[in-house]
């Protein structure tokens, strides 16, 4: 069987509790989540969660199955491969003495990350961009020492005009 | 502006909207406001000797009147006490509605006296939790929980209900009906579908009907039975689709599983489509799913989608209600014949266990059998768990009573409980808890609730002073090792069921047996034992 990762999209009642719901059904369905994120959408009334889930077709289709009986959950949806953009936010905080921070100015600019803090010795800096990009810039980062690092579950939406918002 | 009321007074009002007439429940502080307005009502609340049997109590009195039954409990050890009938409710799919009281809401979260997350540590074994925290909601709430628990795969709901929020005055009106958005079960079949079983059972050479106890939650007996008729189908039960056919219908064939019939278990085998409605193919009931995928079509009927491919793989799903989806596919069956598949499934049955038992003690298979010829054809049969179980399903008779019992959680101690709420909700009709003599001690103390609320109930005791079916796993599978199942220091049971006033017979020779079945003649609760030899197996 093809261990995948699958993109789920999942719109549900922004009541509190919800995600407790959802993660503790994965953790008893015995599903591994690689990543979770939750935020508000648009509609004030509905939270999205993006969860990336490990597994087969089986376990996926079980997944989106068992997400849909909770009763607070309004749409799941597996994003396909090719038709959805996916995003990642890390931020690194770096020991930069003051002769190496030409350098990583100009890894920000080739990256496309951007230092959002600086310090006597340290350089904190932001990079939103897809999961490979992110491994990509912390091989490079890491030769000058990361302090420390924070990085968000993924984000992901459709491409195109395609669009999985409920409508009332 | 309406005149304002108290949240506890409201949520009697709720019940009475839902037809409520008994509760099963606990009191304790944090719910006496709610106890207080039931005081000033008619629903009759019958006081359970411990929490659990309240909620297996509600379970008992849903599965015979068909509509979710409500359970109560205090907050704190009361509402943890209740987890384990959610899990038994949730395992079986059945309706009911427990309220919990909770602490203040200022005090949530500060490990105050008798405080648990009730809604938190039910989550994995119940279909929805509220917590309620603006008493203004509490209509809505109320009507959302009902719809829950009986609609689409019934299931637990709870209600927990902070003790100031049952305080505060409210304007209150009971909403009609619940819009849930992000709940809308499927109750049609997919009418392609529906035209492909036709066809797929036309084409078929041998087959096989499997109901389980979705038929008994969507009401379809009668559409099932005349299923089997149209296409002349044979049919095979799970331990929950016990009592959808009488048990000496020419088409049925028994029990699956594990402890099932060989009968059943061979006519699975052989059969080439396999028909399953409203059974979710639990490993009890087909252990190897993948032996039985490869060989034969599979047609799986049920309105839960998670439960199609999630056991076995189906060649036609069809998700829908049992009973909508049946009429659907009644309306357009043929009249098929298939007598010489069930001959041949006839011919299967050529098995003879009938083995003399030793001087005083009594085969329980055979005492089984002849009891379902002593009772009444409406007789309502809870079995609880354990050998008792197993000897229960597979020999006593089942007519037009309901079997119930403890199916998917397995939960010892369901019998006498579940058998108090079958009762309230069918005085007319007899009721049997068959218990082991381990099982019956996990909650004889309900026999006060009998006695108390008027609920006859035959109480039938298998006891071989073992638990039994443990005893023979450590018989079989660890080298005859016993350990703690010895039930050595257990009670006279007839003497305790005199200590509440009620009468016993021991059953250990035909004279006995006799005066036990005098005895459940009686419109009175009582206590049979049945002497089985300590070493009886299972099968």
């Amino acid at each position: 069987m093809n261990e995948m990762k699958h993109t789920i999209s999942v719109l549900v009642e922004n009541h509190a509790g919800v995600l407790s719901r959802i993660s503790g059904l994965f953790s008893r369905r015995g599903f591994n989540i690689d990543s979770l994120a939750v935020g508000v959408t648009d509609d004030p009334e509905i939270s999205r969660i993006t969860i990336i889930v490990s597994g087969d077709e089986h376990t996926v289709e079980q997944v989106e199955k068992q997400l849909n009986k909770l009763v607070e959950v309004i749409k799941v949806k597996t994003l396909k491969k090719g038709e959805k953009l996916e995003r990642q936010l890390v931020l690194i905080k770096l020991s930069v003495p003051l002769e190496k921070r030409s350098e990583i100015l100009t890894i920000a600019d080739i990256t496309g990350a951007s230092v959002i803090d600086i310090s006597q010795t340290t350089m904190t800096l932001l990079l939103a961009d897809t999961y490979p990009n992110v491994l990509r810039f912390e091989e490079i980062t890491k030769p000058y020492g990361v302090l420390e690092e924070v990085r968000t579950g993924t984000i992901a939406i459709q491409k195109g005009s395609e669009t999985m918002t409920f409508k009332k | 502006m309406a005149e304002k009321i108290k949240v506890s007074e409201a949520m009697v009002e709720c019940l009475k909207a839902e037809g409520i007439k008994v509760v099963f429940g606990y009191p304790g502080a944090a719910i006496c406001p709610f106890y207080d307005e039931l005081y000033k009502s008619n629903i009759k609340s019958v006081l359970v000797r411990h929490e659990v049997n309240g909620g297996h109590a509600a379970n008992g009195y849903a599965r015979i009147s068909g509509k979710p039954a409500v359970c109560i409990a205090t907050s704190g050890p009361g509402a943890t006490n209740l987890l384990t009938a959610i899990a038994t409710a949730y395992a079986d799919s059945i309706p009911i509605v427990c309220i919990t009281g909770q602490v203040n809401s200022e005090q949530i979260g500060s490990d105050a006296f008798q405080e648990a997350d009730i809604t938190g540590s039910a989550a994995p074994f119940i279909k929805h939790t509220y917590l309620v925290k603006d008493g203004s909601m509490i209509g809505r709430i109320f009507k959302e929980a009902f719809y829950i628990a009986g609609s689409g795969r019934p299931g637990p709901v709870l209600i927990d209900v902070p003790m100031d929020v049952q305080n505060e005055m409210i304007e209150f009106s009971y909403p009609k009906s619940a819009v849930i958005r992000s709940y809308k079960p499927t109750s049609k079949g997919n009418a392609l579908q529906v035209k492909r079983v036709i066809k797929e059972i036309k084409d078929a050479k041998k087959p096989l009907l499997c109901v389980g106890g979705g038929v008994f939650l969507s009401n379809a007996k009668k559409e099932v039975r005349e299923l089997s008729e149209r296409f002349d189908l044979p049919v095979v039960s799970t331990m929950m689709g016990i009592s959808v056919f009488e048990s000496d219908d020419e088409r049925f064939f028994g029990m699956l599983g594990m402890h099932g019939s060989k009968t059943a278990n061979r006519a699975v085998s052989e059969c080439d489509v396999l028909l399953l409605v409203g059974a979710r193919v639990g490993d009890r009931a087909i252990s190897n799913p993948a032996i039985i995928e490869k060989n034969k079509r599979i047609i799986h009927i049920d309105i839960d989608p998670a439960e199609i491919g999630k056991n076995i793989t189906a060649d036609i799903p069809l998700v829908g209600d049992v009973k909508t989806v049946v009429l659907q596919i009644l309306k357009d069956a043929p009249k098929l014949s298939h007598s010489d598949w069930i001959s041949e499934i006839k011919g299967f049955d050529k098995q003879s266990d009938n083995k003399k038992s030793k001087e005083g003690k009594i085969d329980p298979k055979e005492f089984l059998s002849r009891l379902s010829e002593v009772m009444g054809e409406n007789t309502h049969v809870v079995a609880d768990v354990g050998q008792n179980q197993i000897w229960t399903a597979t020999h006593y008779k089942m007519k037009k009573g309901r079997f119930l019992t403890s199916g998917g959680m397995g939960t010892m101690g369901y019998a006498v409980p579940a058998a108090i709420g079958a009762k309230l909700a069918d005085e007319k009709s007899e009721v049997l808890a068959i218990c082991g003599d381990g099982s019956f001690q996990m909650s004889f103390m309900e026999l006060a609730t009998a006695v108390q609320h008027g609920a006859d109930i035959k109480v039938i005791v298998m006891k071989n002073n073992y638990l039994g079916m443990v005893r023979e796993v450590q018989d079989k599978a660890y080298g005859g090792r016993l350990i703690a199942v010895s039930l050595e220091g257990s009670p006279d049971f007839i003497k305790l069921a005199a200590a509440y006033g009620i009468n016993g017979v021991s059953v250990n020779d035909e004279k006995s047996m006799t005066e036990a079945f005098e005895l459940l003649k009686k419109n009175t609760p009582c206590v049979i034992e049945c002497v089985v030899d300590d070493f009886e197996s299972t099968l």
